[in-house]
């Protein structure tokens, strides 16, 4: 992963351990561990994973709405942790956005679709004067698809469908003209029929406004409609990230797999394959040495117990945390596991 | 069309059994929501039945009214929700018209149901053994030892070791716990099973296990499930037949595999095409424009015309009935009551 690629985001081995809030507790919740990817400009990334891997600890992370315990976060070639050990510069805070999960809630009940996207834009004083102030809430109303923009820009929450309100929230982040936009799970909460309209708007932007997108989200099947990469998190770790089509079509870690194994897939007909691993997520409390799907994994060595695997490159952008693969980066799996679906 | 039915048939599981004998008949069931702007028909005129050892699926947006349907059939709908008229008809009666001790009976050990968030369906302060023998102990006359053994046995079978008998709520993860709550619907062994879904709150690893177990136990035992999800690549798998809600109505249903492969009404196909695939080519998907309908004023004629991208003639107007356009598959579309072979 050195090659020359112009990121606007480098994340370098976040992690974030969370005391466990006793007194005499020393005990620490390692929610992030030594998390490792880049985002490259305009593209859509996606970190996915189970709940309680750690993806939305990592956006909140990044857009330092939380501090991390150790790591960088460089951003535009600076150690934002670094240059601004404080906390987030205004100007940073405007340029990483956050979209999040839930539409019900991120919106606040007493106060017009209007005014929720004019507050923004007086913070970061992006437009002066009432009639420019106007026009571009009108605009930013328009781009997100919530047009007649001067009726909705007057409606409050409660009259606003889900799929509606999610266009809000990203018609909210985009008022400050951010650079990156960090969507948490912002389809979960959609009926199924309006989460593709969400999804296609964020590919629009990504391709037409110059957004590099961080989709973070459980379900790997829209990481593959949207996302140019994908990164497969487990437990706090990365464990795996490849081209989104080549995650589906070869996936080398054996959790990922197991993830692709387990999507429901009416194409595919009835599945006659049993899961091959079972039981959940270890408990994150100071977790044991090793690889963190040791207990699960069907392929266990000796060695996974003991020591967690680097990064190994397999492929051009393909690369695994698993000690199933080696220096030579063969691998000893048999292959018919490629042909998931 | 006839081609791929037959392939179903061999595949055992997603066509209509031969042997159809119906175990629940739901008929012109009509439920309403009293709201300060009017009534609310949260279900109007649903009919459908399930037959012996059937899986069959009840798919919908929130607010469909599929929740509704389930609760509408326990007969746990709370006020301002009250059944208008229908009929729910098991073993030849009816159960709106059962008296509250005949209705003690008829839950549990006739319909079990298993509720969305397992965290919110067990007792927290009671252990799951306790929970069990409850449950056992009100239908059965067995001593509290008995029960006992029965609810180790139950737990067993859902896959939690049968020493977790003890174990409170809190002390189980989130799949354990669904399966803890499958466990108690299970322990009177009741023809029907009515799971409002079951998994959606569970990881997609922990949702293949519990569908799995279903699975395994529904074949074991023959009880007949009603499934009850918005995800319908999951429905496609489980279930014999589907029925697809929109606006408190079904719109269409089909055998599994039929309406997976065939979706006739425009709704169902834009559901179809709503959800990306995992393999295959990557297509554009464009998903479903506009919003589910305010059923305080639905709209005039078909519920679905204002969003729908074939709308022709009647379809603002009239009413489209739903009818058999093909053998066991049932439609209520404009497009297709003009079609051969849709007189009923």
């Amino acid at each position: 992963m050195s090659e020359q690629r112009d990121l606007v985001l480098d994340i370098k081995n976040l992690t974030k351990h969370f005391p466990m809030g006793g007194m005499r507790d020393t005990r620490k919740v390692h929610a992030v561990e030594d998390v490792t990817f880049a985002l490259p400009r305009t593209e859509i990334v996606t970190l996915v994973g189970e709940s309680g891997s750690g993806k939305s600890t990592t956006a909140r992370l990044i857009s330092r709405l939380i501090e991390p315990t150790s790591g960088e976060v460089i951003y535009n070639g600076k150690d934002v942790l670094k240059t601004q050990p404080g906390g987030a510069s205004l100007e940073y805070r405007g340029d990483i956005q956050m979209v999040f999960q839930d539409p019900f809630g991120s919106l606040n009940p007493a106060h017009t679709i209007g005014y929720h996207i004019e507050r923004p834009l007086l913070i970061h004083k992006k437009v002066s004067g009432r009639k420019a102030l106007k026009d571009r809430v009108h605009e930013l109303l328009d781009t997100v698809g919530l047009g007649p923009a001067d009726e909705t820009a007057a409606k409050f929450p409660y009259e606003l469908s889900g799929g509606q309100r999610q266009r809000v929230g990203f018609a909210r982040a985009l008022s400050v003209e951010p650079k990156v936009i960090l969507a948490d799970e912002p389809v979960s909460m959609l009926d199924v029929s309006i989460r593709v309209g969400v999804l296609n708007l964020m590919k629009r932007l990504a391709e037409d406004s110059g957004l590099s997108f961080l989709y973070i989200t459980h379900d790997i099947a829209s990481a593959r409609y949207i996302s140019d990469h994908t990164n497969v998190m487990y437990a706090g770790r990365m464990v795996e990230g490849a081209p989104s089509d080549t995650l589906v079509h070869e996936p080398a870690h054996p959790y990922t797999r197991l993830l692709l194994s387990a999507v429901p897939n009416p194409h595919a007909g009835l599945r006659t394959q049993e899961t091959q691993a079972r039981g959940e997520i270890p408990s994150l409390i100071d977790p044991p040495p090793g690889c963190p799907f040791a207990a699960r994994c069907p392929h266990v060595m000796d060695v996974c117990r003991q020591i967690m695997p680097g990064a190994v490159t397999i492929a051009p952008h393909h690369w695994v945390r698993c000690h199933l693969y080696g220096d030579g980066g063969e691998s000893p799996l048999p292959n018919a596991a490629n042909s998931v679906g | 069309m006839v081609i791929s039915m037959s392939t179903d048939v061999k595949r055992g599981i997603t066509a209509v059994p031969d042997n159809f004998i119906p175990l629940i008949e739901i008929d012109n069931l009509q439920v309403e929501y009293l709201a300060g702007r009017g009534s609310v028909r949260a279900v109007d005129g649903v009919s459908f039945s399930i037959g012996k050892g059937e899986v069959v699926g009840l798919a919908g947006e929130s607010g469909s009214g599929k929740s509704t349907i389930a609760q509408a059939i326990m007969r746990i709908l709370q006020p301002p929700a009250i059944i208008t008229g229908g009929q729910v008809l098991i073993g030849g009666r009816d159960v709106l018209q059962m008296t509250d001790r005949e209705l003690r009976k008829f839950r549990w050990d006739e319909v079990s149901m298993v509720f969305q968030s397992a965290m919110n369906s067990l007792n927290p302060v009671a252990t799951i053994g306790d929970q069990i023998i409850d449950a056992v102990m009100a239908h059965r006359k067995i001593n509290e030892h008995q029960a006992r053994e029965q609810a180790k046995e139950m737990l067993q079978i859902v896959g939690i070791e049968s020493d977790r008998i003890d174990s409170y709520p809190h002390q189980l993860s989130g799949g354990m716990r669904q399966r803890a709550v499958i466990a108690i619907a299970l322990a009177l062994q009741p023809p029907l099973m009515i799971m409002d879904e079951p998994t959606t709150a569970l990881d997609v690893v922990v949702q293949r296990e519990i569908l799995a177990k279903i699975t395994e136990l529904r074949e074991k035992f023959g009880f007949s499930i009603l499934f009850i999800t918005h995800d319908m690549s999951l429905l496609v798998e489980i279930s014999n037949r589907i029925a697809i809600m929109y606006g408190g109505e079904i719109v269409e249903m089909a055998p599994s595999r039929e309406l997976f492969e065939n979706p006739l009404h425009p709704y169902t196909q834009g559901l179809m095409a709503s959800f990306p695939a995992l393999t295959g080519p990557r297509k554009q998907l464009e998903g479903i424009p506009g919003s589910p309908p305010d059923l305080i004023s639905p709209p005039s004629g078909c519920r679905f015309h204002p969003r729908c991208p074939h709308r022709f003639g009647p379809c603002d107007s009239v009413h489209p009935p739903l009818i058999e356009v093909r053998p066991n598959h049932f439609v209520a579309c404009h497009l297709h009551t003009t079609s051969e072979g849709s007189a009923q």
